[in-house]
């Protein structure tokens, strides 16, 4: 299946290869599609991508953790059912929701609460909130995209912090550790691997999602699509493709759209491998808390 | 103990043959009035459809309607995109196509023998959101639209604008441009139009379904351009004049080719048609180069541009298209660009001037199945 779709992938895009180079269409910053201007850039994309995943990880990834541990280590168990309960509904929303919520109410909460404060905070002292915030921009993405994810992230990682054996905890406490210092030296390294594993699973989400980005980045074309600060109107691969793929005429502009495709595929097999390499080198530390006290 | 065992066991068999021949009833009670049905009516004809999404809820109104007066005809039509009703009009896997611009030469080569059938007309409006001017009528020429769009005039109080306007106050924030960030029939209108007014515009963007936008933000559909222009002040954008009309967002006046700043309206976007459908092609020859925008006429608007149904001008070219069926979709048409545009005018589609309608009924008769005329 994998390779079926690699497969026609790379075939549907080696027009656009053979027409920008490699390298010209990976670096290239244009995206015109009017006949008789073709050039087709995928970097600022790639730049959009990895910026709006970024600030999801930022954002998604310590309170996921935080809502994990509260519910794994430290909530009465009578709270802990309704909340886990809650978590994994949000976790069966389907993105749309969240982008057309995003889109009608959340954006304008953003606009008003966080992005004109820090605005009118720095007046364009600070280069990333340099801009005059509309609320259809990265962050708004980014932090959605967050909301989208935690609910994965932290479902996975309460189920991982939960097999962690009790043994573990006790040993800790009955070294004398308050319970936070039982988390931290007993529960998250037992724990890492799989809490890794979540992060990147939320990460694989985040870069792949589409239509909720689509709706609330600003989908801006060209060389305005490379962020300049934390505000700025954006695109991602996968939002361009959904954008252009539909009306996309020429055979030209198609190929273009599903080199984006195949960008984006690599882009999302560095991202595991590298995964995999990070969770092995880590599961051969013995996990426990040797040397640590 | 035994004998209750075998008791159940029969007892669940012949629940079993029960619910099996309920079933089976079922099954048969399903197929056979079908099978009696599909007998009965067996000259249904089922005509497909595929292409651009802004005639949709015209052309399925159509479809509703069309069914009082033929009930033995199923339309059904997709709305995918105009380049996707070109492609799969080309594919000949649809029995017509739609779409918002006129097949390219290149699509021309690659589908040969194909007619346009202008079936409606639509047109397209600058909306914008201005504090301080609540309701429509700011005024605006083709020049300046474009120079906002290019990101040259970036304040709404540029002399520019406040020439136009000496009676409105207009604030000194920035223009905050919003266009469509998906390929769109209504961005190739636009596009076309600013081309065609602004020397600039044309050097630097061109024209085409998706553009490199030098400035402003995108959103997805008319909804979400209409979206952006509602919750953010300072905007203007472009939307279809039926979508602007149905959610009441305020849109500038526009000054046509002869100096009037003319209202986006059904009347004003029929007129520039009327006036510009003289040199009209025959449905047979190339449209590629036609365009309704810029129109001449003391009354007309000049942001319109007409939707096209796609046939080929022998119907037997698509193997999927058989005698009967060929005459129905002929016939349906032939329906849909006369009483059809009746419909047309309450969703707020413009309807076809009588110039056009005429046009293409000829186009209709030069049409032929296996080289015998249809109609």
């Amino acid at each position: 299946m994998v390779c079926l779709v690699t497969f026609s992938v790379f075939r549907g895009s080696i027009q656009i290869f053979s027409y920008e180079g490699v390298i010209g269409f990976l670096t290239g910053t244009d995206w015109n599609a009017v006949e008789g201007r073709e050039s087709f850039g995928a970097l600022p994309y790639i730049v959009g991508t990895l910026a709006s995943s970024a600030i999801a990880m930022v954002i998604g990834v310590p309170i996921s953790l935080g809502i994990a541990t509260f519910v794994s280590e430290m909530s009465p168990p009578r709270l802990a059912a309704p909340i886990s309960f809650v978590i994994e509904l949000l976790a069966a929303v389907p993105s749309i929701i969240y982008g057309l919520w995003a889109l009608f109410v959340f954006r304008f909460w953003i606009r008003d609460l966080i992005e004109m404060p820090l605005y009118n905070a720095f007046h364009g002292s600070l280069p990333i909130f340099a801009k005059y915030p509309f609320g259809l921009d990265l962050f708004t993405a980014g932090i959605v995209l967050a909301i989208m994810i935690i609910p994965i992230i932290s479902s996975i990682c309460r189920e991982v912090m939960r097999v962690v054996p009790n043994s573990q905890r006790e040993a800790a406490y009955s070294l004398g550790a308050t319970r936070w210092e039982a988390v931290r030296i007993a529960v998250f390294p037992y724990a890492k691997a799989g809490i890794l594993g979540a992060a990147i699973l939320g990460l694989g989400r985040a870069v792949g999602e589409t239509i909720l980005v689509t709706l609330v980045i600003g989908n801006v074309i060209g060389i305005a699509a490379i962020p300049t600060t934390l505000f700025s109107q954006s695109q991602t691969l996968s939002s361009l493709i959904a954008n252009e793929f539909n009306e996309a005429s020429s055979d030209l502009h198609l190929s273009a759209l599903i080199g984006l495709g195949a960008v984006l595929l690599i882009l999302t097999m560095i991202i595991n491998i590298g995964a995999r390499l990070l969770v092995r080198k880590m599961v051969k530390v013995p996990t426990g808390e040797k040397g640590r006290r | 103990m035994n004998k209750n065992k075998v008791l159940l066991r029969e007892f669940n068999m012949q629940k079993n043959m029960i619910i099996m021949s309920i079933v089976a009833g079922l099954l048969l009670g399903i197929i056979i009035p079908s099978s009696i049905f599909s007998v009965h009516a067996q000259n249904k004809i089922i005509i497909n459809g595929a292409g651009a999404t802004f005639p949709f809820p015209l052309i399925d109104t159509w479809r509703v309607d069309y069914k009082t007066i033929k009930p033995e005809v199923d339309i059904n039509y997709q709305s995918i995109g105009s380049g996707g009703g070109v492609k799969q009009f080309t594919a000949k896997t649809v029995d017509f196509g739609a779409t918002d611009a006129p097949l390219t030469a290149q699509e021309m080569q690659s589908a040969p023998g194909a007619v346009h059938i202008p079936e409606t007309i639509g047109s397209v409006v600058a909306a914008y959101n201005i504090p301080s001017i609540p309701d429509k009528g700011l005024k605006l020429t083709g020049e300046v639209l474009g120079d906002i769009f290019l990101g040259k005039i970036t304040k709404w109080n540029d002399p520019k604008i406040q020439s136009l306007n000496p009676d409105k106050t207009l604030p000194g924030d920035d223009i905050v441009v919003v266009h469509r960030s998906d390929g769109s029939g209504t961005t190739f209108v636009w596009t076309d139009y600013l081309s065609n007014v602004s020397s600039a515009w044309s050097q630097q963007v061109g024209k085409g379904k998706s553009v490199a936008w030098p400035t402003g933000i995108g959103a997805p559909g008319n909804e979400g351009v209409a979206n952006a222009i509602k919750g953010t002040a300072n905007t203007i954008g472009y939307i279809e004049l039926s979508y602007a009309l149905t959610t009441k967002t305020p849109f500038a006046f526009i000054q046509n080719k002869e100096g009037n700043f003319i209202e986006p309206s059904i009347a004003s976007t029929r007129a520039a048609v009327a006036a510009q459908s003289g040199a009209l092609p025959k449905g047979d020859q190339p449209w590629t180069n036609v365009t309704m925008v810029n129109a001449g006429g003391k009354d007309s608007y000049p942001i319109a541009s007409f939707s096209y149904l796609l046939l080929y001008k022998e119907l037997s070219t698509d193997p999927n298209i058989d005698e009967p069926k060929a005459k129905a979709l002929v016939d349906f048409i032939a329906w849909a660009i006369t009483d059809g545009q009746k419909t047309g005018e309450s969703l707020n589609y413009v309807p076809l001037p009588d110039t056009v309608v005429k046009l293409d009924q000829d186009t209709l008769k030069s049409l032929t199945y296996k080289g015998k005329p249809l109609l």
